[in-house]
């Protein structure tokens, strides 16, 4: 091991542990949940009455603590910890690639792939293919909302067949067979978005490009500043799409326009850059601030 | 019937949703496919998550390089889609008390909201956060002001960062509201940095934007049309495929 390697090592193992040693006599990184009993009686009006009774568990602020319904959540405080730790590695990246990121990073592959598959499943193959095909079952299981004058949609069986094709690409043979689910995917992705994009993006920009040059108030008095606002909105647009127009030469007054048209371009992109740079730091400050507010408590 | 098949099926698909923006009559077609749509997408995260636990597989079946980590994957996956599809911790729906599996999967408390809120959330911010450093580090080794447009792009970019932010009205908060030039309504206070940015944003930054939304949408355009007549054949991958 290099030695800028171990002394910087050392440095995180003995910052971990003081950390852990300071949090655990200061009694801080601690989560504390109220009690909300719940109380719901059978909705079927067929079977016998009977009521049924749970806990819910809401966190409340550390000042809470003792009184009473409030008790110490250990699976809470327990993620908590988990969350700075998963924070601190991410951060540790800084430092350059290091076993503790590369662990992180693996679980959240792992976690992200279930995570979507989870979601989908509930929200898009249960609800909408499921209770579409089996709603007797889907009442009887998931969904007992489902009311009991929905029939069957067979038309949903095209959508499981195409589904399970699709999933035929796993396999080791035959899995051009999944370029058909595939095809109506792109198919569907091309019709669907050809008329979106013509229709909000293409017609509604120039539509609300198409305004006066010159504007007046409704008591017939000019107003310069508007007017020279939607002035250089339509130069603005103008000269973009002509920039944006390489099938001709950009030469002569072309020339000028077009670079007319980069300049704007040049103020878009600027603006796009301090917006995502804004939105990164954001993000930083809330992890710093979860950091130092919620586990550590400064 | 590997190639001619499937550039049938996305011809037809894509001219008859077309086609039904057209008929008001269809329009319930448009909405059908946009369910089959979502529906295949959901089973395409399925299919993510088959090629991922393949891929990982393979990885530690060979004991390649950094197998451990994709033990340490599965594992993360294999727990986080158990948890989602059993509801581990999930009560009943208070409507429906005596149905178990009618609850919200993402209920506040539950196993699989536990994995979201103190894993996920905090991995992903954190990976997006990170970013922030690089950002910073790249735009200060890159941006540079030779020529006239980089000088634009680097100005606005200052105005812009400064003037939506607290660093704006400390800079230019004591400017006064006193007129510049007789009545011509244009004041001192005019150039604080948030409003010099909200103009910028307004004025100047939307006719960039709404060309490009044009060229975009163009783009969509020209490319779909390829795709539904045939011309672009990419998303069919090779032949050599078994």
């Amino acid at each position: 091991m290099k030695q800028s390697t171990l002394i910087w090592t050392m440095l995180m193992v003995f910052g971990g542990l003081s950390l852990i040693f300071i949090q655990f006599n200061r009694g801080k990184g601690e989560v504390y949940v109220r009690e909300v009993p719940v109380e719901a009686k059978a909705s079927s009006k067929t079977s016998p009455e009977q009521t049924y009774r749970w806990s819910t568990y809401q966190q409340v602020p550390e000042k809470e603590k003792g009184k009473p319904g409030v008790s110490f959540s250990l699976s809470r405080t327990l993620g908590l910890w988990v969350a700075a730790f998963c924070t601190l590695a991410i951060f540790s990246f800084l430092y350059g690639d290091n076993p503790l990121y590369k662990f992180t990073e693996a679980v959240f592959v792992g976690v992200s792939a279930a995570y979507a598959m989870v979601v989908a499943f509930w929200t898009e193959i249960v609800t909408n293919l499921f209770a579409k095909l089996f709603p007797g079952f889907a009442r009887m299981s998931f969904l007992p909302d489902i009311s009991e004058d929905v029939q069957s949609d067979l038309l949903y069986l095209i959508p499981l067949v195409l589904s399970v094709l699709l999933l035929w690409r796993l396999a080791p043979k035959g899995s051009w067979i999944a370029r058909w689910p595939l095809a109506f995917f792109i198919g569907a992705t091309a019709g669907i978005r050809l008329i979106s994009y013509l229709e909000a993006d293409f017609i509604g920009q120039i539509q609300n490009t198409i305004m006066p040059f010159i504007v007046f108030d409704s008591k017939g008095s000019f107003l310069w500043i508007e007017s020279l606002r939607n002035t250089i909105v339509i130069l603005g647009v103008t000269s973009c799409m002509v920039y944006f127009f390489f099938s001709i030469e950009h030469e002569g007054v072309v020339k000028y326009i077009s670079r007319l048209g980069v300049w704007f371009l040049m103020v878009t992109f600027g603006a796009s850059f301090a917006y995502t740079v804004m939105g990164r730091i954001a993000l930083l400050s809330g992890r710093l601030d979860f950091l130092f507010n919620n586990w550590l408590g400064i | 019937m590997k190639r001619t098949i499937p550039l049938f099926i996305s011809a037809v698909t894509g001219f008859v949703l077309i086609g039904t923006a057209f008929i008001p009559k269809f329009v319930d077609w448009g909405n059908d496919a946009m369910a089959w749509f979502n529906l295949l997408a959901a089973f395409a995260f399925i299919l993510g998550g088959g090629n991922l636990l393949k891929m990982q597989l393979q990885k530690i079946s060979a004991q390649q390089p950094g197998w451990g980590y994709a033990a340490v994957t599965l594992i993360a996956f294999f727990i986080t889609l158990f948890v989602g599809l059993a509801k581990v911790g999930v009560n009943p729906s208070v409507k429906f008390p005596e149905f178990a599996w009618s609850g919200e999967f993402q209920e506040e408390g539950s196993a699989f909201w536990w994995l979201f809120e103190y894993i996920f959330y905090p991995l992903s911010a954190t990976m997006f956060a990170l970013l922030a450093f690089y950002i910073s580090s790249a735009a200060f080794r890159a941006f540079r002001a030779k020529n006239t447009e980089a000088t634009i792009l680097l100005s606005i970019a200052v105005i812009v960062l400064l003037g939506r932010t607290y660093a704006g009205v400390w800079l230019t908060g004591w400017l006064p509201n006193e007129p510049i030039i007789g009545s011509s309504g244009i004041t001192y206070s005019d150039f604080h940095l948030p409003h010099l940015s909200q103009i910028i944003m307004d004025d100047f930054t939307t006719p960039g934007m709404r060309a490009i939304t044009i060229g975009i949408a163009l783009g969509v355009a020209s490319t779909s049309l390829k795709v539904l007549l045939g011309v672009d054949r990419s998303y069919l991958g090779s032949d050599q495929e078994a």
